[in-house]
C-alpha cells in the first residue's frame, strides 16, 4: 500500500495559491456587517483580587455597546484547575478581567480607560523554588499545586531539604514517583556517576497568528471564526465555553497561523467575542495583539533538574536518577514533566531507573503542550550530560548513544509499554553517513583566528500517532471524490497528505479530488486532534478505512446493476468496471448515480454502527449526494507509537566575543514511510530550528519585584530569525514502515525540536570544551564568562532572568 | 492604564509590599502595560465614528495595486490598518504591529516596509503594491508566486505574503541571488514555523523563475 501513485510523492497542496496570493481568510480577516470591536482590560498585577468594578462611566460613553466580565461566563465543571475567559482573581500579570465592545478599537480603549477597578493584591511567585521553600508564597489563595486535576494544595518542602542541598537542587518530597528496577544497585555497577543541577526555560509559544476571534449570532446559532489547530474537535469546546450544545456551533477555522500546541482545541479567548456578540446583539471581532499573545497565548512549562546518570566504561547506562521541578503557571497541570520520564526512559533504556517530580504552580502565564511538551526540556538538559560522559569514558558521541537505544523489542516508562516500531540504530547510523561523521567529528576544536569550531549530536523522540478515528468521503454524480477532513490545516499539509492516501485507493487523480476542510458547517467526521503528531498516523488508516468502504460500495452497485459477484470488479482509471476488463463496468459519475438511487448504505442514508456521533451527524448532511464511504479505522495495533529525530550541527564560536554561528546542521528521521518527502523535511528542518532559538536566544525575563515579564515582544523573545540558520540544512528519513499501520506511516511534528536544542547546545559545549553550562539558552554573556572564568550573574536555578 | 485603587497602603517599605505608586512606578520601569495598548484603530468596518470638529480625518486618494481608492483616513492611521479595514486588503497580516515580524510588508514605490509603522497619510502619491496587487487578472501568478507553489513553501504560511512582498523587491533588485543574499534580502521578515530552508530554495527558484519570466 505504502507503494501508491501519490503517496510518497512530492506535490503542492491545493491551499497554497490562496495562501500565497492573500486569498486565504484567518480568523481576522472576516468582516461581517455591524461589526463591533473588542478590547480586554488585563491584571496590572501578577495576582490580585478584584473587589470592585465600576463600569458606569463607560457603559454611557457613545459607541460603547456591551460590557463582559467573568460573572457572564457560564458556569463550567473545572473551575479550580483550568483557566477561563476571564477572571475576579487574576493570576498572571496580563490575565484578562473584563471585554468591552465598542463601534471601533479606540472607543472600546477609552472605554476600558474609564473603569474603575478596585484591587486587593495577593502574594505572587515567579520561581517555583520559593514557593517551596517553608513560609514561601502561593501562587493561588489556598496552595502551591493542583491535586487530582480539581484541588489546589500546598506543599512546603523542609529547611533541612534545602540547607542539605548547598549549590544543587533540593529534593524534598515529590508528588509523582517511579522506580524501575533498582537504581542504588544501578549506580553501584557504574563506573562513572554524573550528578548534575540543570534549568530550562519556560518559553511563549508565540504562533504568528494571534488568538484573534471573530463572532456573530444567526436563528440561534454561533458563527465562530478561530484561530485553531483542529476544526471538528474545537467545536466541541467552543460549545462548552459558551454554555451552548455542540449542535449550536459552526465553527470556521479554514487556515490556523501556526499553533505549536498553543491552538489545539481552540483558545481560551474564544467566548469573549461569542458573549460579547450575543450581549451586543451585533457581531463582535477581539483582535489579539501581540503582547496579548504573550500573556494569555500559552507557554511551555520550564524544568528545573537534577539529573543523576550512572555509566558503565563502555557507556551503557545503569542507573538514570531523576528528579524535575515544573514551573505549571497559575493553571491546570502540566504533562510536561512526566512525559519527560517518558523520554529519558526511551532514549536511554537505562538498566534502572528512578524518575521523581513535582508541579509547582506560578503566577505566570498559562501552560500548554509546546511541540514535545516535555521531550524538548529534558533532551536539552540530557543530552549535554551524556556528551560529558562520552569525554570522560573517551566515547564517540553516536557511539554512546547506540549502545543505550531502543528498539522495537523495548518496553518503557512507568507502565512498561511497548512502542510499535523504534529503529534508532538505524537512524543514528545513517545521520552519521550523511555528514560522514568521522570526519565530520574531527573538525571539533578547529580554530580560525579567535573563531573555535564544534560539533553536537542529539537524539530526540516523541509520540507519533494514534488511532480509531473516523473517515468520510464521498464521489459525486460529477465524477469528483470530495474528501471531508476534520483535522486541522495548521500548515503541516496533513490535512491533504492524509485525504491522498482515498485516491490511490481507489486510483482516482488528485486533480479529481476535493478536500474539505476548515467549516464544521461542511459535514466534517470525528478525528484526532491536530496536535501530538497524531494526524499522519491516524488519518492515514482512516481514510484508508473509508476509502475502503467506498470502494466495497462501488463493487457492490456495479455486481448489482452488472450482475456477478462484488468480488470480480475492481475501481480503476474512474471506473468500476470487471477485473481485467475497463470496458466492462460504469463511470464512478455513474456509480454515484446509482448509489443515490440504491439510497441505503450506498449514499449514507445508512451508516456504520461504531462511528463517532458526530461523524453520523455529519454522514446525515451528505447522505444522498454520491457514494459514500464512511469508517472507523479499526486496524488496532499494539504499544504505543514514537518517532525519532537525530540531529547533527556544527557551530563556530567566537572566543573574544562569545557570537555563535551555526554552520552546518543534519537532521535524520524514524517516522515510518514517507507521504509527502518535500513536507517531512519542512517539517524537520524547521522544528529543529525552532529549537535553536531556544538553544541560542528564547528565554523569558521576569521582574522578580513586581511580578511582571520584559520579554512580551518578537524582539526581546527573539524567536530565529532566517539569519541564525546554517544556508545549507539536510533533512532525512530513513524509511522504513511502522509495521502497525497498514501505509507504514508514522507522525513527525514533535520530535524534531528536541533535536535542533539539544544538537546545538552540545556543540556549543563542544566548542568552548567546558561541559557545565547548566543552563539553556546559552547566551554570549554566560559563554564569554564561561571562557574567561568569569562568575555568572545568575545561580542555576534562577527562572526566567 | 485603567484605575486602580489601593486601600490599604503597605505597613512597611519592604521590597516586596505593594503601594500604588511604587507598584506604578515599577510598571512602568517593566514597560509593561495594564490592557493591550497596542494597535487601536477606529475600524471603519461598519461603524466608524464620525469626525470630531477640527480633526484631521479626511477623504484621500491612495494608489494601491494600480488602483486610485478613495479612503477615509485618520491622522494618526497606519497604512495595515487601512488596507485591512478599509479597503478590504486582508492578504497583508499584522503579526505584531511594532516592525518586528515583516507579516505587513508592501511595496512603497517598489520598496519594502512594515505597513504596520507607516501612517497612511504619508504615502500619497506613492505607489502601493500589496499581495493582492502580484496575480495577473485573469489569475496568472506572478513569477514569485509561482515558484512558491511550486516550491510547496511555507506552512502555516501567516507569514507568506510578507515574505512574498519581500521576495518581489529582491528579485527586482538581484537576478539571481546566492542563498546569502537572499536570507539578506529576507531578513526582515519572520517565520514562527521556522521554515527558512524551503522559504531560501523558495527564493532562489523565485529569481530563476523571474528571469526566465
Amino acid at each position: 500500500m505504502a507503494n501508491g501513485k501519490l503517496f510518497g510523492t512530492n506535490y503542492s497542496p491545493p491551499d497554497l495559491v490562496a495562501k500565497m496570493t492573500g486569498k486565504a481568510k484567518y480568523a481576522e480577516d472576516f468582516r461581517a456587517e455591524g461589526m463591533l470591536m473588542a478590547k480586554l482590560l488585563m491584571s496590572p498585577m501578577p495576582h490580585a483580587r478584584v473587589r470592585n468594578i465600576d463600569t458606569r462611566a463607560a457603559e454611557a460613553m457613545e459607541g460603547v455597546h456591551a460590557i463582559l466580565t467573568a460573572d457572564d461566563l457560564p458556569e463550567t465543571d473545572n473551575l479550580v484547575g483550568s483557566d477561563r475567559a476571564l477572571t475576579m482573581e487574576p493570576m498572571y500579570q496580563g490575565e484578562p478581567i473584563l471585554a468591552v465592545a465598542a463601534v471601533d478599537e479606540q472607543t472600546a480603549a477609552n472605554a476600558i480607560e474609564a473603569i474603575r477597578v478596585d484591587y486587593e493584591p495577593l502574594p505572587f511567585v515567579i520561581n517555583p523554588l520559593d514557593s517551596l521553600r517553608p513560609g514561601g508564597p502561593n501562587a493561588r489563595v489556598g496552595g502551591n499545586t493542583v491535586k487530582d486535576r480539581k484541588d489546589v494544595v500546598e506543599i512546603k518542602w523542609t529547611a533541612q531539604d534545602f540547607a542539605e542541598a548547598g549549590e544543587e537542587m533540593p529534593m524534598g518530597q515529590p508528588e509523582e514517583e517511579f522506580e524501575l528496577g533498582d537504581i542504588a544497585k544501578g549506580f553501584e555497577e557504574a563506573d562513572l556517576v554524573l550528578d548534575e543541577t540543570l534549568y530550562h526555560q519556560s518559553q511563549s509559544h508565540h504562533p504568528l497568528e494571534s488568538r484573534s476571534c471573530m463572532a456573530y449570532w444567526q436563528n440561534d446559532k454561533l458563527y465562530i471564526h478561530v484561530s485553531t489547530q483542529s476544526a471538528q474537535r474545537t467545536a466541541p469546546g467552543v460549545a462548552r465555553q459558551v454554555g451552548i450544545d455542540p449542535t449550536q456551533v459552526v465553527l470556521i477555522a479554514e487556515y490556523c497561523g501556526g499553533g505549536f500546541g498553543s491552538k489545539i482545541g481552540g483558545t481560551v479567548n474564544m467566548a469573549i467575542a461569542a458573549l460579547l456578540s450575543k450581549k451586543a446583539g451585533r457581531p463582535v471581532m477581539h483582535r489579539v495583539t501581540r503582547s496579548e499573545e504573550n500573556a494569555y497565548g500559552r507557554a511551555r512549562p520550564g524544568f528545573q533538574g537534577r539529573i543523576k546518570v550512572g555509566f558503565k566504561a563502555d557507556g551503557r547506562i545503569t542507573a538514570f536518577d531523576m528528579y524535575l521541578i515544573q514551573d505549571n503557571g497559575a493553571y491546570g497541570r502540566s504533562g510536561d514533566f512526566t512525559s519527560a520520564s517518558r523520554c529519558v526512559s526511551l532514549n536511554y533504556t537505562p538498566l534502572n531507573m528512578r524518575f521523581r517530580g513535582i508541579s509547582i504552580l506560578t503566577n505566570t502565564p498559562t501552560r500548554a503542550a509546546q511541540r514535545a511538551p516535555g521531550g524538548v526540556q529534558i533532551t536539552a538538559m540530557v543530552e549535554p550530560v551524556i556528551d560529558k560522559a562520552a569525554k570522560e569514558l573517551n566515547l564517540d558521541r553516536i557511539e554512546i548513544r547506540k549502545i543505550n537505544a531502543p528498539d522495537n523489542d523495548t518496553v518503557y516508562g512507568s507502565n512498561q509499554h511497548n512502542v510499535t516500531s523504534a529503529y534508532v540504530r538505524e537512524t543514528l547510523d545513517k545521520a552519521a553517513e550523511m555528514v560522514n561523521w568521522e570526519e565530520f567529528k574531527q573538525q571539533s576544536g578547529r580554530t580560525n583566528g579567535s573563531k573555535v569550531t564544534g560539533v553536537g549530536v542529539a537524539l530526540s523522540s516523541y509520540v507519533a500517532g494514534s488511532r480509531g478515528f473516523d473517515g468520510l468521503m464521498v464521489i459525486k454524480p460529477d465524477g469528483n471524490l470530495y474528501v471531508h477532513q476534520g483535522i486541522g490545516n495548521l500548515g503541516t499539509h496533513s490535512t491533504f497528505d492524509t485525504a491522498r492516501v482515498a485516491c490511490d485507493l481507489l486510483d482516482i487523480p488528485w486533480e479529481n479530488t476535493v478536500v474539505v476542510w476548515g467549516n464544521t458547517g461542511k459535514h466534517l467526521p470525528h478525528s484526532s486532534v491536530q496536535a501530538g503528531s497524531q494526524t499522519t498516523h491516524a488519518h492515514t488508516r482512516a481514510n484508508l478505512a473509508a476509502a475502503t468502504a467506498l470502494k466495497k460500495n462501488l463493487q457492490e452497485i456495479a455486481a448489482k446493476e452488472l450482475g456477478g459477484s462484488p468480488d470480480s470488479y475492481d475501481v480503476s482509471g474512474g471506473r468500476v468496471h470487471r477485473k481485467g476488463n475497463r470496458a466492462s463496468g460504469m463511470t464512478l459519475a455513474h456509480a454515484a448515480e446509482r448509489a443515490i438511487e440504491l439510497g441505503a448504505k450506498y449514499d449514507g442514508h445508512e451508516v456504520a454502527e461504531d462511528i463517532n456521533e458526530w461523524t453520523k451527524t455529519a454522514a446525515a448532511g451528505l447522505a444522498g449526494q454520491g457514494a459514500m464511504g464512511a469508517a472507523k479505522d479499526n486496524y488496532g495495533g499494539e504499544g504505543d507509537l514514537w518517532s525519532f529525530v537525530v540531529g547533527v550541527a556544527k557551530v563556530e564560536v567566537d572566543r573574544e566575543t562569545g557570537a555563535v554561528a551555526i554552520q552546518h546542521y543534519t537532521a535524520v528521521c524514524d517516522t515510518g514511510s514517507v507521504m509527502n518527502p518535500r513536507g517531512l523535511k519542512a517539517q524537520i528542518l524547521g522544528g529543529s530550528v525552532q529549537g535553536f532559538g531556544l538553544a541560542r536566544s528564547q528565554k523569558w525575563v521576569y521582574d522578580p519585584k513586581w511580578g511582571v515579564p520584559f520579554t512580551q515582544r518578537l524582539y526581546n523573545a527573539k524567536p530565529p530569525s532566517i539569519l541564525d540558520v546554517p544556508l545549507e540544512m539536510e533533512g532525512a528519513a530513513i524509511e522504513i514502515p511502522d509495521p502497525q499501520n497498514p501505509l507504514g506511516a508514522k507522525g513527525i511534528g514533535e520530535a524534531p525540536f528536541g533535536a535542533g536544542v539539544a544538537a546545538v547546545l552540545c556543540a556549543i559545549q563542544d566548542a568552548i570544551g567546558e561541559f557545565d553550562l547548566k543552563r539553556s539558552p546559552m547566551m554570549t554573556d554566560l559563554i564569554i564568562n564561561q571562557l574567561e572564568n568569569q562568575a555568572q550573574p545568575y545561580k542555576v536555578l534562577e527562572t526566567d532572568v | 492604564m485603567a484605575e486602580t485603587e489601593l486601600e490599604q497602603e503597605p505597613k512597611s517599605e519592604d521590597d516586596k509590599s505593594y503601594s500604588r505608586r511604587n507598584f506604578i512606578k515599577g510598571v512602568i520601569a517593566g514597560g509593561a502595560a495594564t490592557y493591550s495598548a497596542g494597535y487601536l484603530f477606529r475600524a471603519g468596518v461598519a461603524n466608524a465614528q464620525s469626525s470630531a470638529p477640527g480633526a484631521v480625518e479626511r477623504l484621500i486618494t491612495l494608489r494601491v495595486n494600480g488602483q486610485d481608492r478613495r479612503v477615509d483616513v485618520l491622522k494618526q492611521e497606519t497604512l495595515a490598518t487601512t488596507l485591512r479595514y478599509k479597503l478590504g486588503l486582508t492578504g497583508t497580516k499584522m503579526g505584531c504591529d511594532r516592525a518586528e515580524c515583516g507579516s505587513c510588508t508592501v511595496l512603497l514605490d517598489g520598496v519594502t516596509h512594515y505597513s504596520c509603522s507607516v501612517l497612511t497619510h504619508t504615502v500619497r502619491g506613492r505607489e502601493v503594491t500589496t499581495i493582492e496587487g502580484l496575480a495577473n487578472d485573469d489569475g496568472t501568478l506572478h513569477p514569485v508566486q509561482q515558484a512558491v507553489v511550486d516550491g510547496a513553501g511555507f506552512q502555516c504560511a501567516f507569514c507568506a505574503p510578507g515574505f512574498i512582498m519581500s521576495m518581489v523587491a529582491m528579485v527586482d533588485a538581484n537576478q539571481s541571488p546566492s542563498r546569502a543574499e537572499a536570507a539578506q534580502a529576507l531578513s526582515g521578515n519572520l517565520c514562527r514555523c521556522c521554515d527558512y530552508d524551503k522559504i531560501l530554495d523558495c527564493a532562489v527558484s523565485a529569481a530563476d523563475y523571474s528571469r526566465r519570466g
